[in-house]
C-alpha cells in the first residue's frame, strides 16, 4: 500500500500523543555520546553502528538506500556518516520490524531524503517528492498507525510503501534489491534485505550477536518462526570457502558477520528449543524449565541478568512460544 | 660526488652493515616446514575422544557445551568443509611462511602463512597497524599482528570467529585472544599458542607444535566440496539432550581414569593433581 501524503494532516494529532510511547525505548539513554562508524561491508554496501539496530546503507548513483533508523536524536549524525559516503539524496528506507530501536529515525531521517517521482505525479501533487520512501511488510503499518498502542507513532514515520505478499523487490543503483518477509519470527512484521549485486543480507533482529534471540510474542514472534528465519538466511548465503565470505550478513545488532557466525546462531537456537521443547514434553512447568539451565552453555556469549532481555525472559519466550504450539 | 654528505653517508654504512637503529627481525622465518606428530599424536590425527577434558582448564558452560555435541554435526553439508580456526591449524601438516616487504623501504610488511591443511592462509602485520574495531569481521584466522621479541616471533590474534580447544565439542569463543610465539632453533620451529577465553576458560590454556624446516617440501591443494551424506530434515542440528549423552561414559572407562578428572577443569592441569587423582574412584570397566 502507498499511503499519500496528505494522509498524514488526518493522524497528526493521534501521533502527537502517541510518540511518548515509541520513544520509551530510548529513554535513560545519553545520545550525545554516541558516534555513528561506518564500516564499508563491500559492493555497495555500508554498515553503520551506533547505538540501536545497525544501519544498512546502500548508494550509489540514484541515491541513498537505507535498512532501519536507529533513534531519532541520532538522525543528524546519522546523516552526517551518510554524507562520508554519499551526497546522493536518501530514496528508500526499509524498516525490518516496528521495534523503536530500528524505526525511532524514520520521521527525521525520511526528511532528509526525497521520493523518486516524475511526470504527472509531481506535476500534480506537489508534496509527493517529500521525504524518502519508507519500505516495510504491511504489519509494521498496522502497528504504527494504530489507535493506540505501544508501536503508535506519528504518521511521517509510517512505512509509504507496503507489502503483503512474501516479498518485495526495488532495482536501485544498478542492483536488484529484494526485501523478504519472514513470518511470525522476532515480530510478525519482519523483513530481510538482499543486495544481490553486492551480495550483502541485512537481518535485522532475526540475527544479532549480542543477544539472545529476542521473540516478541505480544507482537506475533515465535521461536519455531525465528528458527525458519534463521534457515532463511543460511539457505540464501554462498560461502567463498566452508563457512567464510562471499555473502556478507549485516545482523540488527553486533559486528559484522557471514555464514559461519549465521550457522553458529542457528545452531544456538535450535538446540536450545530442542531442550526446552524436550522439557515441555516431559510436562515441566516454567519455573522447572528455568532451573534446569537450558541455556548454560550459551550464556556466556547471548546470557543477561539485566536489562531488557534477560536470559529468563527468552526461555519464558520460548517456553510460552512452544506451548502455546505456535509454529 | 660534490655534494655528498659524507657524515650521512658513514651512518647509512653503519645502519645497513649493523642494523642497530632497525627493529629487524634476529631470524628469518621464511621457508617451508614439515610437521612432527610426536606431541599429541592422539589428539591430532585421530582426534580426541568422546569425553576427553583431561587438562583444559574449560568452566561449566564449555563442559555443558562438549557434552551436547554430536559428531554428526559434521555430516551437515555446511559444516564438512569448515576450517580449523588459527589456534586449532598448528595441530595439522605443514606450513609455509613468507615475508611480504615494502620495495622502496625494505622494511617487513608482514608475514603470511599457509596451512596444507584445509589451504587455510593468514597474514601476520608487522608494520604496527592497529587491530580493527569490534564491530569488524571475525574470521577463522583472526587479525593478527606481531613484534620481535628477540628472536622469538610473539603475535596478537583477535577477531576470532567462534572456534574449539578440542575436536570434541570443547568450544573457545569470539572473545577470544590468542598469543602465539614462533621460535626457530636451528632448523627446527616450535610454534606456542596461549589462548585466553573469558567466555569459557578459566585459565589461559597453553599448546605447542613442532616442525622441522623442509625446502624442497610440496604442498598439495586442499580441495573441499561439500555433498549430503546423511539425509536429514532441513535445519536439524544433531545434538545431545543434557544427560542422555551415553559416548560420555566411554573415555574414562576405556582408561580407568575418574570421570571426575575426565571432565576437566584448570585443577587437572597441575602436577599436584596427581595426588587428587589417586583418592577418587575408578570407573567401572566397559561392558563388552
Amino acid at each position: 500500500m502507498r499511503l499519500r501524503p496528505f494522509a498524514r494532516h488526518f493522524t497528526l494529532l493521534l501521533s502527537m500523543t502517541a510518540l511518548a510511547g515509541l520513544v520509551h525505548a530510548q529513554q535513560n539513554q545519553d545520545f550525545s555520546k554516541v558516534q555513528i562508524h561506518v564500516l564499508p561491508v563491500q559492493g555497495n554496501v555500508y554498515m553503520l553502528v551506533g547505538a540501536g539496530g545497525n544501519i544498512t546503507v546502500q548508494a550509489g548513483k540514484d541515491g541513498v538506500f537505507l535498512v532501519d533508523t536507529m533513534y531519532a536524536p541520532l538522525a543528524d549524525k546519522i546523516v552526517a556518516a551518510i554524507r562520508t559516503i554519499s551526497k546522493a539524496p536518501i530514496r528508500y528506507i526499509v524498516d525490518t520490524h516496528v521495534h523503536a530501536d530500528h524505526t525511532n529515525g524514520n520521521e527525521l531521517l525520511r526528511k532528509a531524503g526525497s521520493t523518486i517521482t516524475g511526470g504527472n505525479v509531481s506535476a500534480d501533487i506537489k508534496d509527493s517528492a517529500e521525504g524518502a520512501q519508507i519500505i516495510a511488510h504491511q504489519n509494521i503499518l498496522n502497528r504504527m498507525s494504530a489507535a493506540k498502542g505501544p508501536d503508535t507513532a506519528p504518521s511521517a514515520a509510517w512505512p509509504t510503501d507496503t507489502y503483503l505478499t512474501d516479498e518485495k523487490d526495488v532495482f536501485f543503483n544498478n542492483e536488484g534489491i529484494r526485501v523478504i518477509h519472514i513470518p511470525a519470527a522476532h515480530t510478525d512484521g519482519d523483513s530481510i534485505v538482499f543486495f544481490r549485486r553486492s551480495d550483502v543480507i541485512s537481518t535485522g533482529d532475526l540475527f544479532t550477536t549480542t543477544n539472545y534471540p529476542v521473540i516478541d510474542l505480544d507482537r506475533g514472534g515465535s521461536i519455531q518462526g525465528f528458527i525458519a528465519g534463521l534457515q532463511k538466511i543460511v539457505d540464501m548465503i554462498i560461502p567463498v570457502y566452508g563457512q567464510e565470505g562471499g555473502t556478507m550478513v549485516v545482523p540488527g545488532h553486533g559486528r559484522l558477520c557471514d555464514l559461519g557466525d549465521v550457522l553458529e546462531y542457528r545452531e544456538m537456537a535450535v538446540i536450545i528449543r530442542d531442550r526446552i521443547q524436550d522439557m515441555v514434553g516431559r510436562g515441566l512447568t516454567l519455573e522447572q524449565v528455568k532451573a534446569a539451565k537450558p541455556t548454560v552453555d550459551y550464556d556466556p556469549l547471548y546470557g543477561s541478568t539485566t536489562g531488557f532481555w534477560t536470559t529468563d525472559k527468552f526461555v519464558e519466550a520460548v517456553y510460552k512460544s512452544l506451548k502455546d504450539g505456535k509454529k | 660526488m660534490k655534494n655528498l654528505n659524507w657524515t650521512a653517508f658513514a651512518a647509512v654504512v653503519l645502519i645497513t652493515t649493523t642494523g642497530i637503529p632497525f627493529a629487524r627481525a634476529q631470524v628469518n622465518l621464511a621457508g617451508t616446514y614439515a610437521m612432527t606428530l610426536d606431541e599429541d599424536f592422539p589428539e591430532r590425527l585421530p582426534g580426541p575422544e568422546i569425553g576427553d577434558y583431561l587438562g583444559i582448564p574449560l568452566n561449566a558452560a564449555a563442559r555443558a557445551h562438549a557434552e551436547a555435541w554430536d559428531a554428526s554435526l559434521l555430516t551437515l553439508p555446511e559444516y564438512q568443509c569448515r576450517v580449523h580456526p588459527i589456534d586449532y591449524v598448528p595441530s595439522f601438516f605443514n606450513i609455509r611462511l613468507w615475508e611480504e616487504r615494502d620495495k622502496d623501504s625494505q622494511q617487513l610488511i608482514a608475514y603470511h602463512e599457509h596451512h596444507e591443511a584445509w589451504g587455510t592462509e593468514r597474514t601476520i602485520w608487522m608494520d604496527g597497524r592497529p587491530h580493527p574495531p569490534d564491530y569488524a569481521l571475525h574470521t577463522s584466522q583472526g587479525f593478527s599482528t606481531g613484534k620481535w621479541d628477540g628472536e622469538i616471533l610473539t603475535v596478537t590474534t583477535t577477531h576470532l570467529k567462534q572456534g574449539w580447544i578440542r575436536r570434541n565439542g570443547i568450544p573457545r569463543s569470539d572473545r577470544a585472544i590468542v598469543y602465539e610465539n614462533y621460535i626457530k632453533h636451528g632448523e627446527h620451529l616450535t610454534w606456542t599458542t596461549v589462548i585466553h577465553d573469558p567466555a569459557y576458560l578459566t585459565e589461559p590454556f597453553i599448546r605447542t607444535r613442532d616442525f622441522v624446516e623442509s625446502p624442497g617440501l610440496q604442498m598439495g591443494a586442499y580441495p573441499c566440496e561439500s555433498v549430503v551424506e546423511v539425509v536429514m530434515p532441513k535445519g536439524k542440528i544433531p545434538h545431545h539432550l543434557p544427560g542422555a549423552n551415553t559416548f560420555l561414559a566411554e573415555f574414562p572407562a576405556r582408561y580407568g581414569i575418574p570421570t571426575e578428572a575426565a571432565m576437566g577443569g584448570a585443577e587437572t592441569m597441575y602436577p599436584e593433581y596427581q595426588q587428587k587423582l589417586k583418592t577418587l574412584p575408578k570407573p567401572p570397566p566397559l561392558k563388552k
